[in-house]
């Protein structure tokens, strides 16, 4: 059972270090890191869901007969969700930035004594 | 035309986002941005009639037929709620010209405006999809967007609650996609209808519940329910004052009505509420919700942070009615959603207008208001009065039905609780109105009434919660029919 | 200037090879791995590669900031564009089968159109974002 559920092992191990250091961390970027891996085990999940046993690539072979193909569909749904994951990374950060340069710390129990 | 408009309703405002960042002058990306909510309040109230008359529309795109294609269904559940969200974007738009001027430096108004228009991409679309995965698409095209337009605020605590609604909103989208995902691996189809017709075969193994749960968290925490609403508060105080009265009426709505859509339409109610029990929680979390929230926005010195947690209770009072899971429940919660974006956006708009003025919403900036500004702080009063629940307001007629509702059932201690929560914003609003009807201002400070594009779109609010309370037979019908095919009593 | 020689000329050689891999992914996206995002973002490497070598003021030299914004509303409305287009040729939105004499020709057409608007949007996008952060709080150049 643990062998063959593997991929379910490491999504949910990476799934509880995201969440850990999202909501343990104080330091912003930590907690930006955190939401990575999290989604990150997210796209793990549906990506091994997707992969049909003895089957190939999803790329149409051409004159070949009863070819195995893997589901195409969590991959582009992945494609999707790595987007999402960019552009919220992307606007966290910016948000970061900004907030060190009001702040002078991004450290959050800092931010929350109010520190000038 | 016609046929196409499902799409034209969310192509034409996603076209409209780049021309305005593209244009980069203030006024011409306001202008662009009118056209765009205009158009979606017309199409929209099109697609209600037509819906209301016809039935469920069905729109393929790309030409591909339903479960292997997106299609866009609109039936009265999501066409009302379109109408609620472009009729506040159609408002918040004029409205926002000199507010946003006021508030924001004028090298990003014309960002300002796309992300605005873009965030009205995402929760039309979020209410017209079929498509299970195309609701988290444009669920965090609306959540990126609504990020970046509160971290826009003058404060720089607008940043720490953007900051923070950005890790809590990714997280609970990302527990959706987990759900979404879970509810692909046994059915393999991620159209809304073809689920609702595989779910009941593969309802028994582990796998569903599960993924029932991950959607139930991922969207309350969307929808600010009573333990998931920390991103909320700061959320609404610190953003510009046209962002909170746009994203205060609309994103926390269309989130229930997501709620909705799974729980009924896509699980089906008896999976929902007979094998899974959800009442069992939802009851008591909305009800500790109403009477947590009220108390804690009673000791506010900020009043729009003050009307935040106010949202968070009227959010308990929807939630509650969609537990009780009866047509009139669903009535109540239904209604609720528009009355509530009626109140909290005229409110919003009213702490706009005297953040216009003052130059600050706090309570002891604003002694004396009542008589400065006259106008303004009248529609605070009607605002609050519907928030209330007095008759002749739109919230008399949710309030009412929801007791209804909660009387049919013989649920008593519900129907205590929800007059309780009368009694609470009661306690809030007399708090603001005590101190700008009944306190000396400082003729010093110079304070007038608010411009007249400020007021116009506070009034046509507030004179809706006149409207609508008086005459509620249309909201009544269109949400009675919108619940009546949630339970599938008319299919 | 000494030690700076190996980097200087190693990226001399390899950016045109980067954009031209950005080219090569985007075009082969229906036969293999590849397709507008995985591109964009190869091809805004290539710029960034650029950057980090040469300095931030010779990149946006060579791409000025407002070309980067530009592209990034403008692919949007490409991609938007070739939507509209398959309506007004009689079909539902983004039915890339109308866009030619036969559907399959329309698909090819289609999908080529719209990658391309997906390419444009995201280079913008990945050379704004580096362009916003690259830019902020030096002391020193």
């Amino acid at each position: 059972m643990v062998l063959g559920l593997f991929n379910y092992w490491a999504v949910i191990f990476l799934m509880m270090i995201g969440l850990y250091t999202l909501i343990a961390r104080d330091n912003l970027i930590k907690k930006i890191l955190g939401l990575n891996i999290f989604q990150t085990s997210v796209f793990i999940l549906y990506i091994t869901m997707g992969k049909v046993s003895e089957g190939t690539a999803p790329i149409f072979v051409k004159g070949v007969e009863d070819v195995v193909y893997s589901n195409p569909i969590p991959h582009v749904l992945i494609l999707t969700a790595i987007v999402v994951g960019v552009a919220t990374t992307s606007l966290g950060l910016s948000l970061v930035i900004r907030i060190k340069e009001a702040y002078g710390t991004i450290e959050e129990d800092e931010i929350e004594d109010g520190r000038p | 035309m016609t046929h196409h408009l499902p799409v034209l309703l969310v192509v034409v405002p996603l076209v409209a986002a780049p021309i305005a960042a593209l244009v980069n002058r203030p006024r011409i990306s306001w202008a662009v941005a009118v056209v765009a909510t205009l158009w979606t309040l017309y199409a929209a109230l099109g697609l209600l009639s037509e819906t209301m008359a016809v039935g469920a529309i069905h729109y393929e795109l790309g030409g591909w037929v339903a479960p292997y294609g997106i299609e866009y269904v609109v039936d009265p559940v999501n066409a009302w709620v379109m109408v609620i969200v472009a009729l506040i974007g159609a408002l918040v738009t004029p409205y926002a010209r000199r507010s946003v001027e006021h508030e924001i430096s004028e090298d990003r108004i014309p960002l300002f405006y796309a992300a605005f228009i873009l965030c009205l991409t995402g929760l039309l679309g979020i209410a017209i999809t079929g498509d299970v995965f195309n609701v988290f698409v444009f669920l965090e095209i609306s959540s990126l967007s609504a990020y970046a337009l509160i971290a826009l605020g003058n404060d720089r605590r607008a940043l720490m609650a953007s900051f923070r609604y950005l890790i809590m909103g990714s997280v609970g989208a990302t527990f959706i996609v987990i759900g979404i995902g879970l509810m692909y691996v046994m059915t393999g189809t991620l159209n809304m209808a073809d689920l609702a017709n595989r779910l009941p075969e593969v309802a028994s193994s582990r796998t569903i519940p599960v993924a029932f749960t991950f959607l139930t968290v991922g969207i309350t925490l969307k929808l600010a329910l009573f333990p998931l609403h920390a991103w909320l508060p700061n959320a609404y105080a610190y953003a510009p004052s046209a962002v909170t009265a746009f994203i205060a009426s609309t994103a926390t709505k269309v989130a229930v009505y997501l709620l909705l859509r799974f729980f009924f339409t896509v699980f089906g109610a008896a999976f929902s509420f007979d094998i899974m029990q959800l009442d069992l929680i939802l009851i008591p979390l909305a009800l500790i919700g109403i009477v947590t929230m009220s108390l804690v926005a009673i000791y506010q010195k900020n009043v729009k942070r003050l009307l935040a947690y106010s949202s968070i209770a009227q959010i308990g009072y929807m939630v509650l009615g969609i537990s009780l899971a009866s047509v009139l429940g669903l009535t109540a919660g239904i209604l609720h959603l528009f009355n509530h974006a009626l109140m909290k956006g005229a409110l919003f708009m009213s702490m706009g207008c005297v953040m216009y003025r003052v130059g600050s919403v706090r309570l002891e900036r604003m002694s004396g208001l009542g008589r400065s500004m006259p106008w303004t702080m009248a529609a605070f009063v009607v605002g609050g009065l519907s928030l209330i629940g007095v008759p002749l307001t739109v919230g008399f007629i949710s309030k009412w039905y929801l007791v209804q509702a909660a009387l049919e059932q013989g649920m008593w201690p519900v129907a205590c609780v929800v007059l309780i929560g009368s009694l609470l914003a009661l306690m809030y609003i007399w708090k603001v109105v005590e101190v700008a009807y009944f306190r000396e201002c400082d003729p010093e400070l110079g304070i007038s009434e608010a411009p007249f594009s400020l007021l116009a779109p506070t009034w046509v609010l507030v004179l809706c919660n006149l409207y609508f309370g008086i005459n509620a037979s249309g909201g009544v019908d269109i949400a009675t029919r919108a619940a009546e095919v949630l339970l599938g009593v008319l299919s | 200037m000494d030690d700076r020689v190996i980097l200087r000329v190693g990226a001399k050689v390899l950016i045109p090879f980067i954009l031209l891999f950005a080219l090569y992914v985007q075009f082969h996206g229906d036969y293999g791995p590849g397709g507008g995002f995985q591109a964009g973002v190869i091809f805004a490497a290539g710029f960034v590669l650029y950057a980090l070598i040469y300095g931030l003021e010779n990149v946006k030299q060579v791409l000025p900031p407002k070309v980067a914004y530009t592209c990034a509303a403008s692919g949007v409305l490409l991609y938007a564009g070739v939507g509209y287009l398959t309506m007004v040729l009689g079909g539902d939105f983004l039915d890339y089968g109308v866009l030619a004499h036969n559907p399959e020709h329309g698909q090819h057409y289609g999908i080529l159109l719209v990658e391309l608007g997906v390419l444009i949007t995201v280079f913008g996008v990945m050379v704004g974002v580096f362009y916003a952060f690259a830019g902020r709080g030096r002391l020193d150049s």
